[in-house]
């Protein structure tokens, strides 16, 4: 029986010990960190977080894995209503233009660093990169972290079967139409594929030709952006991959990153997808593999390729009504640690993501890492060869997962036959341009 | 005259009745008040602003030509569904409940499916299925025919209806196996003795008195097909390619849960809710007044 006087006391007993657990809390500030990587790469972020643990003793980080990245981000967004939001969030970079709308639930990363006293120099970091997740003016709202870009890779022994050169990979579009009609004609199976449609095939393709994605500086400008992906660039250059796909020379692999798989196996003797493959294609190929930037059109373009666009993540800081000043120090710390260059390039050298400062990409050069690990240097290359333009920064577009899907969506239809490419990307602009409207309906009060 | 229960205790029996009515408040009544006042706002993802918009959710849902073309594919597969698992389940419980030997082992190996999560389902179907690595999509491109599910919709659809069907196949055969016990072995042998022929036996018998169970399960199998299949398909095809295998409670996630527009996805939830309502009317107004359980 549960009598007053044991209900008294059981109370009491759990009031000691939650004090008493209070009393160990305080003497380290306890900093939730929710990330969306699994593994191996979610392991080692989680050793990145571990080595800034054992640097101090003032600090805890507590890493914590929520899924992909649109679940940790649900996973955060729900959270924050609950008033219960984690100190700092791993945010995809095309969920950038949302957390950015989400005024009062994020702390920007400068006020952050401004308010504690800490420094954070956008200047440090690749245009690309810094572009991505800074306000028109240069403020930074994020700390960079894990950012990709698209490359191509490339099977050099179906190359060579093919009779064409392993050690030059195509440059341009025509040469890669012709190297896939060789490779073809060869006896491959699947010439050439690619991951991310979107990312790749519209994004990366629209900076690269300095060709917009979006009106408003691909939405850096203002809320009400539409799309401009029905522009005869983007008409010519799908066109093209649908001709290649019905005479057996291109294989659609699928949405997102379903068609990783079909290099690393053999399958496809050409991919265009994320650099961050690479760690895959390392240990599981088992042919000779070259990299190379990504081809560009020569008839559409003014001068030189322009830089790529970067993928991957940023690390946001997120508000809750319990915050304390402590808390909000403990976070720039811990970002303070983060930026370092030697932690960048390590990251970059372990994982096959971008170094995201000039400092990270000297250090590994000096390193000796891209003498021993030929091509690894593509994908920072390609981001730093010219300078960012409006075109090039990337893309502030709200709800772009959605639009992403949109696209995929559209894109799978001109492969089917049901419509023409022209057709696919007007539907895609039309139903894209009514995502970002209501986008901005519900953000501008 | 009805008999009435007389409780000395005026407490008791609220008090007996509260904890299933404070489930029923809490994981029903509440979550779905909550979609109904979603249903009429737009909000931004974090829930800052909200502004409420009468009925424009439901109307731009309602004049979305993609909407009614996922209506369309729902409806397909979720009679393609009903129809193959039981028709499927039919067959083996008339098998099953012949005398033969080791039929309690069958009945086991039957029911085993049921127990399997619809996503480790879905991955087991994609081993088979997939173009690259499945054992029947490889077989199907060696022989020359172009399988593809991820660019062909016709395909796509078909297999995501098997693969949702065969998870449903094992409770149907439950159902029907129980049916088939239940119907009077002297009905079948006086037709026996008439000299009708197992065929003719099982339609002019057999069919009609398990009719209940069928009606039943046909409800229960489009319900399923309707809310359940979330998982098989998320799995395969994510809804493509195209739109080609969105049905409606797939697009509910998508555009609440990737999207982040819960107006949106509220208003679809609720016509969803509106749909099921009017399943399950019928389910009570005609299934109970017919099924007898034995």
């Amino acid at each position: 029986m549960l009598t007053r006087r044991t209900l008294g006391l059981s109370t009491a007993a759990f009031a000691l010990t939650v004090g008493l657990s209070g009393a160990a809390m305080a003497q380290k500030t306890v900093i939730e960190f929710w990330h969306g990587l699994p593994q191996p790469l979610g392991g080692q972020l989680e050793q990145v977080v571990k080595g800034y643990n054992d640097s101090q003793d003032k600090v805890q980080v507590n890493a914590s894995f929520k899924g992909s990245y649109p679940e940790t981000m649900q996973a955060a967004i729900a959270a924050f209503r609950a008033g219960n939001a984690p100190h700092v969030v791993q945010m995809f970079e095309v969920g950038t233009a949302t957390m950015m709308a989400a005024g009062p639930a994020i702390k920007p990363v400068h006020q952050l660093m401004a308010e504690t006293g800490a420094a954070l120099d956008p200047k440090a970091y690749i245009p690309a990169v810094a572009g991505y997740y800074a306000t028109k003016d240069g403020k930074m709202m994020a700390l960079p972290f894990n950012s990709s870009t698209s490359i191509m890779f490339y099977n050099k022994d179906l190359f060579a079967k093919a009779g064409l050169d392993p050690n030059k990979a195509p440059a341009t579009w025509p040469e890669l139409v012709a190297a896939t009609k060789a490779l073809k004609a060869a006896g491959v199976a699947c010439p050439f594929t690619t991951a991310w449609p979107t990312w790749v095939q519209f994004e990366q393709l629209g900076a690269i030709h300095d060709t917009p994605f979006a009106t408003q500086s691909n939405g850096f400008g203002g809320l009400n952006a539409e799309l401009k992906i029905n522009a005869p660039l983007y008409v010519k250059h799908i066109q093209m991959l649908v001709d290649l796909q019905k005479d057996g020379q291109f294989k659609y692999g699928g949405r997102d990153n379903k068609a990783d798989g079909l290099f690393p196996s053999g399958e496809c003797a050409i991919i265009q997808g994320s650099s961050g493959l690479r760690g895959r294609i390392v240990k599981e190929a088992t042919f000779a593999w070259g990299a190379a930037p990504l081809p560009h059109w020569p008839d559409q373009i003014k001068g030189e390729p322009k830089n790529g666009i970067i993928g991957g993540a940023a690390f946001w800081v997120m508000t809750s009504p319990k915050r304390t000043p402590a808390e909000y120090k403990a976070v720039s710390e811990f970002f303070t640690y983060l930026a370092k260059p030697e932690i960048d390039s390590k990251w970059h050298m372990d994982t096959g993501y971008v170094p995201v400062t000039f400092k990270g990409v000297e250090m590994a050069k000096a390193s000796g890492f891209y003498d021993k690990n030929p091509g690894a240097d593509v994908p920072a290359a390609q981001l730093t060869r010219t300078p960012t333009t409006e075109n090039t920064m990337g893309l502030r577009l709200g709800n772009l997962p959605e639009i992403r899907n949109i696209i995929q969506e559209e894109l799978e239809k001109a492969f089917q036959g049901q419509v023409t490419v022209q057709q696919a990307l007007d539907s895609a602009v039309q139903r894209g341009n009514v995502v970002l409207r209501n986008f901005e309906r519900a953000n501008k009060n | 005259m009805q008999r009435r229960v007389i409780f000395d205790n005026k407490l008791l029996p609220y008090l007996l009745l509260a904890p299933q009515v404070a489930v029923t408040l809490i994981f029903f009544i509440w979550p779905a008040s909550q979609a109904v006042w979603q249903s009429v706002h737009i909000q931004d993802a974090f829930g800052l602003r909200s502004e409420f918009v009468w009925f424009e959710n439901f109307t731009a849902i309602l004049s979305d030509p993609n909407y009614v073309g996922t209506l369309r594919i729902t409806a397909v597969f979720s009679l393609s569904v009903a129809v193959l698992s039981m028709a499927v389940a039919l067959l083996l419980a008339a098998l099953a409940d012949a005398k033969i030997k080791g039929a309690a082992v069958y009945k086991t190996l039957l029911i085993w499916p049921y127990a399997l999560a619809p996503a480790v389902a879905a991955v087991l179907w994609m081993f088979i299925f997939n173009p690259e690595i499945g054992s029947l999509g490889r077989l199907l491109n060696a022989m020359g025919y172009n399988w593809d599910y991820r660019l062909n919709g016709d395909q796509a659809l078909t297999m995501v209806i098997l693969a949702a069907s065969w998870k449903q196949v094992s409770y149907n055969f439950i159902f029907f196996l129980a049916g088939l016990q239940a119907i009077p072995r002297s009905v079948l042998e006086a037709a026996n003795i008439d000299g009708a022929g197992p065929v003719r036996r099982f339609w002019t018998i057999t069919f009609p008195l398990l009719s209940p169970t069928t009606f039943f399960l046909l409800v229960v199998d489009m319900v399923y097909a309707f809310c359940e299949t979330f998982g098989t398909i998320h799995a395969l095809t994510h809804g493509g390619p195209g739109k080609a295998t969105e049905t409606l409670i797939f697009r509910v996630y998508q555009d609440g849960v990737v999207n982040n527009d819960l107006g949106a996805s509220s208003a679809q939830s609720v016509l969803l809710m509106v749909i099921l309502i009017v399943l399950t009317t019928i389910q009570f107004r005609f299934v109970e007044r017919k099924v007898h359980y034995s």
